[in-house]
């Protein structure tokens, strides 16, 4: 094998090949070749129903795709199931909050933890005092997130932001080499939002970050590349610079092509 | 962030373990205790025989809530396997293991199996086990399903056990297995004496309700209570949801099937009205009544529906539509069942005071609405 080639499969991390689902005859990802390049923050972004969800759910496997394949570090996973996929070190998060609600904050990195380290537990006898023994390494995280103060707080009862963050909290927990961020700033204030925005940054370093966004000032700010999807495929990609010039990308977000300044 | 009611934002360990061990010590005081009394006020004022099924439909009723309030998990059919444990224990108990082939869809296979009957301990153990794997069974199927498909399949398969249990020889069909020898427990302690029957029961109570309280708070039950909380969420940890499923669902139809084989022994009597789909709907009844994800509220329901129909029973048909009238006031009024609903009130530590006050003008419900986290 040449060197440079082996370079370039090592870079890429995440990689999929004509990746199409349809339902029912509509096409809601069609052909789309992805490529994450390894220790980057790649953005996926696109009008309302361009796919980026589904792409989302087609990469994690909580939906089959129709055609196509997903590898991951040279891997084929395209038949993995959801559990798997997050057992290789793919952890998501979901456009809608997705925390235990009744569990305490503690709990909610806890239980991320337990499956890091215990992997699969299934000893109802034991008593859940063992636990304990990860409360230290899940309030570090939750200091690093910013969350201390509330580790005894129901999760349900966080206010919206901090919900948010608790979810990036408990997906720092795996400690996995790539996170899939759906829309982590949906829904948020200003200053959430940039609170938000500096956690992803430095909770990307060492690992790969894939995620939705339509915070333009986020996408700017932090991402590497980003890909723009437009009902399924894929319209351009590349750096923020370039990507926001592009005529088409211009027309898809403002419908025509002589705004300038590109998506705002 | 509105933090007013910190009893009910604040998670708050000491006060569960707390509320566990004071309501554990009540319970155990109390179902002790009954014998004595009786002994000491020279008649019944509880009958024993009423505490003993209230102990055996409450250890079924925390069965079903371990899967229910813990796992999430709607089984409509869990009457089988009370009913089943009932027909096992009560068979092994009465003629043993006798036959000289067995049939499966029509072919036989000779096969000659004489067991003289089981003692007491033993019957109840053989068909405890024997209903798990009938829990793993249906678990298998059922588990791939959820919500409304999940209550379906079970009450599918719960149909096609009452039936079988209508049709097969060794139930006896509209009959039952009647008389079962109470026998002896570990060949001394002679059971036909209520008293001694009714401490066995405690124990096996005790240990099916401590059983279920370790599991629940064990790193299983953890899991358990984040998948019923966000599956999803627990499958992209890595977590195969389907398993832990399936383990609630089995120990859930084993500790049911415990109650169901201590039942028949105790009432010498294995009949279809256990298998029927009512007594499915009966432990919901309960289950929600008592409170649901509460530990001692299945066992309170289990108190308060047994109460109705054993000294209610003069109302005849009258019990049903008081019932059914409870559990809508229940529904209605106190979503969290009678333990829950005592627990919320105790966690926000008002004074003695102040809990008449709230009691009486329900007005923690409405606040409790106002505040209902998501």
């Amino acid at each position: 094998m040449r060197p440079a080639f082996q370079k370039l499969t090592e870079e890429i991390i995440l990689e999929t090949r004509g990746l199409t689902k349809e339902f029912k005859g509509f096409v809601a990802v069609d052909h789309v070749d992805l490529r994450v390049k390894r220790g980057t923050i790649h953005a996926l972004i696109g009008p309302n129903g361009a796919g980026k969800t589904t792409v989302f759910n087609l990469l994690t496997k909580f939906l089959p795709p129709s055609r196509g394949t997903i590898h991951f570090k040279g891997e084929d996973i395209t038949r993995d199931q959801p559990a798997d996929v997050a057992r290789r070190g793919v952890i998501r998060s979901f456009q809608i909050s997705a925390v235990f609600p009744n569990l305490s904050v503690l709990e909610n990195v806890r239980v991320a933890l337990q499956r890091k380290r215990a992997g699969s537990n299934f000893a109802f006898w034991q008593s859940e005092k063992k636990l304990d023994a990860m409360n230290d390494a899940a309030l570090a995280i939750l200091d690093r997130v910013g969350l201390r103060d509330f580790a005894q707080t129901h999760a349900g009862a966080l206010a919206y932001g901090r919900k948010r963050t608790l979810e990036i909290a408990t997906t720092l927990a795996m400690d996995p080499e790539m996170m899939l961020l759906d829309e982590p700033t949906a829904g948020m204030g200003h200053e959430d939002v940039d609170r938000v925005r500096d956690l992803i940054q430095e909770v990307a370093k060492g690992r790969t970050v894939l995620m939705v966004e339509h915070n333009m000032s986020v996408v700017s700010g932090i991402c590497d590349t980003i890909t723009v999807l437009q009902r399924g495929s894929v319209l351009a990609e590349g750096p923020y610079a370039e990507v926001s010039k592009n005529p088409q990308v211009i027309e898809a977000y403002m419908g025509s092509s002589d705004g300038a300044g590109g998506p705002a | 962030m509105a933090n007013e009611t910190p009893g009910l934002d604040q998670r708050d360990v000491a006060f569960d373990a707390k509320f566990f061990r004071y309501g554990f010590l009540a319970m155990m005081v109390f179902f002790i205790a009954v014998p004595f009394v009786n002994q000491a006020a020279g008649r019944d004022l509880i009958y024993l025989v009423f505490l003993m099924k209230v102990l055996c439909f409450g250890l079924f009723a925390c069965a079903f809530n371990l899967l229910l309030g813990y796992g999430g998990l709607l089984s409509f059919g869990h009457a089988m396997f009370l009913g089943m444990a009932g027909y096992f224990s009560a068979h092994l108990a009465k003629v043993g293991l006798q036959f000289d082939q067995v049939t499966l869809f029509k072919v036989s296979i000779p096969l000659s199996v004489h067991l003289p009957p089981f003692s007491t301990e033993l019957a109840i153990l053989v068909s405890t086990a024997a209903t798990g794997v009938l829990g793993l069974l249906v678990g298998l199927l059922a588990i791939r399903r959820q919500g409304i498909y999940f209550a379906m399949i079970t009450l599918a398969l719960a149909q096609m056990i009452f039936f079988y249990c209508l049709q097969a020889p060794f139930t006896g069909g509209e009959d039952g297995i009647q008389s079962v020898p109470r026998g002896k427990l570990l060949g001394m302690i002679d059971l036909t004496n209520n008293t001694a029957m009714y401490y066995f029961v405690l124990a096996v109570f005790t240990f099916g309700f401590l059983l279920i309280y370790r599991t629940v708070h064990s790193p299983f039950g953890q899991v358990l209570k984040a998948i019923k909380e966000n599956e999803p969420r627990a499958i992209s940890l890595g977590y195969q949801t389907e398993r832990y499923k399936l383990l609630a669902f089995v120990l859930s139809a084993t500790l049911a099937g415990l109650a169901g084989a201590t039942k028949a022994i105790v009432f010498q009597l294995a009949s279809l009205t256990d298998v029927h789909w009512s007594m499915s709907g009966e432990v919901v009844l309960m289950t929600l009544l008592g409170g649901m994800g509460t530990i001692f509220g299945p066992v309170a329901g289990s108190f308060v529906i047994m109460a109705m129909e054993n000294y209610l029973s003069n109302l005849g048909a009258w019990v049903t539509i008081t019932q059914g009238i409870v559990f809508v006031i229940c529904v209605l009024a106190f979503r969290r069942g009678i333990v829950g609903e005592l627990e919320a009130l105790l966690r926000r530590r008002l004074t003695f005071r102040q809990f008449l006050f709230e009691v009486f003008a329900f007005r923690h419900h409405k606040r409790a609405r106002d505040k209902k986290r998501g």
